[in-house]
């Protein structure tokens, strides 16, 4: 995903003498985890440059670089250092459009790896992605395959408005089985791993069915759609496993004529429950599904804890916990 | 335990009058006129730290103009920047009596500091691009922007151009220079520091200008913006407009007496003048300089304008319960448009009649821009710009969840 990442950065950067790249270590050294590695080589310090460790002024400069006309995609290195920026980002970058009118606009990425499962504690494992839901303006997404990972990278950086980019950074170097104490497989070995060469997109806002299935609904999200999908084949339950993709826009057409379909649905993220984005779905859902739900809908999420280290996987949603709930649903 | 210190005590510190005392204004060391020199366009940092603490002046208490700083101030520029301060001031006195009069929520004047923006403005060009706070109205009268829209945007009308989702004075305006205004201070600190390294690495010749107050100085934003004002030299002018007090908190609340702003800039290796912002030939030489220092690549450059907040923070606000009474009269540096106007009468630039025909043209043209303004539509008469805008511009294509909103709502 690492890869696929710097590609589109390489194929926008290309494209569109407009796009700018910068975040704290992602010139010289191209990023803690090498995503942007190579591109200031490529295309000169005054594309791709470190920026000091300040990430309200990243956000804040990236702002009134796309006032100018530019397109900024920046990194904050890990998605628990974003709250530096939360006030540039939900109160001006969310913004600008409207206040002003359309007079100015605000193309910027804002690229951040996210969650757990690499032992970062808590501060290098959070899921802060409810946090931004809740704000109009902003495009929230989050890729679970490489290929996703490029085609949605490349729809972003074109997007006229801004979007922060989750990076699932468990899924970095390859899936996994969906157990997280497992090591992770090299994406090379992995069907979702194949990435085509040059330009193409992936939409924000459109959901994948990543397995079909009539018996119930399982909506996840980065590293969590692998969760769903081995919790899927360990039931043997013929279960529908939806990756979400992209939180807003939402593509609740998907998701609701899934769950008309199914009768039921769980609801998997590794973020903490209460507040989380798990509940805005499900009141969506009843909405409009109510009289076809065959049991209540469950979701599966992260404790309402800080992020712990030495007891992650107690914390991390695993199969285990999202095969109980599957039973439970249909037991219902 | 006995112990050999004696007990600590927090330092909180006290503007030196509170009302009912003496105005004091003896922690100002106001100079002379023209003794504070002009430094070359290529200053460094630590060549302004020795003026750092002085304030750059160019007229005297007679309206006399000294040093190095008075050479080639144009007649036409002080004509037009007179006019431009008289017409803020006059539009000002209009929307603060709308206020009273129930016609508009809020509004906030830029009394005594009209020389401030109105200057600076007159030392840019177009295509350059100001991120200004709510006291910067000198930005747009200076251009002649139509005070009839800025007044409609204060009455959230039909016609207001930013379709009444903005606080009354929180302005736009691309075509004019002027960024989106933030309600939140120092936001647009760093957000003018970005647009100048987009015009650098654009390769272009517009600067940025950034404004920001000496309360918000001590939010995290000033520092955002000038460490990357300070780390990547982009063509931005920092403008710190030092008017004593931040609502009720007065300047040593922000840090302001430890050391100026002008000081604080160069810890930074920002390059810093201290200006009398009451004097409009310091204001648009100095004005001057900064923007030809910016565009030249010489890097960036902070000003911190020396003014006074005569009126209320904003209409919501009563100082008279916090500092003297008299304080704005007793401000040493006096009153920008008596100043300039004082000055062009004595050099024969002005006669005592055209600066009534200047006032009241201004009056004029500011009683005849509300009532239009008012015909359009006020929102506090239920008036206001219609509510099918409240859903739209959120994103450039609006969203499925949006417009099912909007359908409930009934637009």
């Amino acid at each position: 995903m690492i890869d696929a990442l710097r590609e589109a950065h390489d194929v926008m950067l290309q494209r569109d003498e407009d796009v700018i790249v910068f975040g704290e270590d992602v010139g010289y050294f191209g990023g803690v985890f090498r995503v942007t590695h190579g591109l200031q080589k490529k295309f000169g310090s005054q594309r791709v440059f470190d920026a000091p460790i300040n990430e309200g002024g990243i956000v804040g400069a990236a702002i009134g670089m796309a006032a100018y006309g530019l397109k900024p995609c920046v990194e904050i290195q890990f998605a628990d250092y974003i709250f530096p920026a939360y006030d540039q980002i939900t109160q001006e970058m969310a913004r600008i459009r409207y206040r002003s009118n359309h007079q100015f606009s605000c193309p910027v990425v804002i690229r951040t790896p996210t969650g757990g499962g690499i032992f970062g504690g808590q501060t290098h494992s959070q899921s802060p992605e409810a946090c931004f839901t809740h704000v109009s303006g902003v495009k929230v997404v989050m890729p679970s395959t490489p290929y996703d990972a490029k085609g949605m990278l490349i729809s972003a950086i074109e997007d006229p408005d801004p979007v922060i980019f989750f990076e699932p950074k468990r899924l970095y170097n390859g899936p996994f089985d969906g157990h997280h104490d497992k090591p992770v497989k090299p994406w090379s070995k992995h069907p979702d791993g194949h990435v085509p060469e040059g330009y193409y997109t992936v939409p924000l806002g459109k959901a994948d069915v990543r397995r079909e299935g009539s018996d119930v609904t399982v909506i996840a999200y980065g590293t969590m759609v692998y969760v769903a999908l081995a919790a899927a084949e360990e039931a043997g339950i013929d279960a529908e496993v939806i990756d979400l993709r992209s939180l807003i826009p939402l593509d609740l057409e998907t998701l609701v004529e899934s769950v008309q379909k199914t009768g039921r649905c769980v609801i998997i993220h590794e973020a903490t429950q209460t507040g989380g984005f798990a509940g805005e779905l499900m009141a969506l859902i009843q909405e409009r599904a109510l009289y076809h739900l065959e049991a209540p809908m469950v979701r599966v999420c992260g404790w309402d804890t800080p992020y712990p280290h030495a007891q992650e996987w107690a914390y991390l949603p695993g199969p285990d916990r999202v095969v109980r709930a599957l039973r439970e649903v249909m037991e219902a | 335990m006995e112990t050999p210190y004696a007990p600590l005590k927090l330092t909180v510190p006290e503007p030196a009058r509170r009302p009912g005392d003496e105005s004091d204004f003896s922690y100002l060391d106001t100079g002379k006129a023209g003794e504070v020199g002009k430094p070359a366009l290529d200053v460094d940092a630590r060549s302004t730290y020795s003026d750092a603490a002085r304030l750059i002046r160019v007229l005297d208490e007679d309206g006399v103009a000294h040093g190095p700083w008075a050479e080639g101030l144009d007649e036409a520029a002080l004509t037009r920047g007179l006019r431009a301060m008289v017409r803020t001031r006059a539009f000002d006195a209009r929307m603060v009596k709308a206020q009273r009069q129930g016609k508009t929520s809020f509004y906030v004047q830029c009394l005594g500091e009209e020389a401030i923006a109105v200057g600076q403005q007159l030392a840019l060009r177009s295509g350059d691009m100001s991120f200004p706070t709510y006291r910067q109205q000198g930005l747009l009268m200076a251009q002649d922007y139509p005070v009839r829209d800025l007044m409609n945007q204060i009455y959230s009308n039909e016609e207001d151009p930013l379709k009444g989702r903005q606080l009354p004075i929180l302005y736009s305006a691309r075509d004019y220079g002027f960024f989106t205004l933030s309600g939140n201070l120092a936001t647009q600190w760093p957000q003018a520091v970005g647009w100048a390294m987009a015009s650098a690495i654009k390769g272009d010749t517009k600067i940025a200008t950034a404004w920001i107050g000496d309360g918000a100085t001590a939010e995290g934003d000033f520092h955002s913006g000038m460490i990357f004002a300070s780390v990547y030299k982009p063509p931005v002018i920092l403008n710190v407009v030092n008017n004593q007090w931040a609502i009720s908190s007065f300047t040593g609340i922000a840090g302001g007496l430890a050391a100026t702003f002008a000081e604080k800039s160069i810890g930074y290796g920002v390059p810093a003048l201290r200006v009398d912002g009451n004097d409009f030939l310091a204001v648009l030489a100095v004005s001057r300089f900064a923007a030809e220092r910016t565009r030249r690549g010489y890097g960036p450059l902070l000003i911190e304008w020396v003014t006074y907040r005569k009126g209320a923070h904003s209409t919501s606000d009563d100082p008279s319960q916090y500092r003297p009474k008299d304080e704005g009269e007793k401000w040493p540096l006096g009153d920008p448009i008596d100043r300039l106007k004082d000055h062009m009468l004595k050099q024969n630039m002005l006669t005592e009649r055209d600066y009534e025909a200047m006032v009241k043209d201004a009056e004029d043209e500011m009683r005849t821009a509300e009532a239009e303004a008012e015909a359009i539509g006020l929102v506090s008469e239920g008036n206001g710009a219609s509510a099918k805008y409240l859903f739209e511009d959120i994103y450039a294509d609006m969203p499925g969840r949006l417009k099912e909103q909007r359908q409930k709502a009934g637009y």
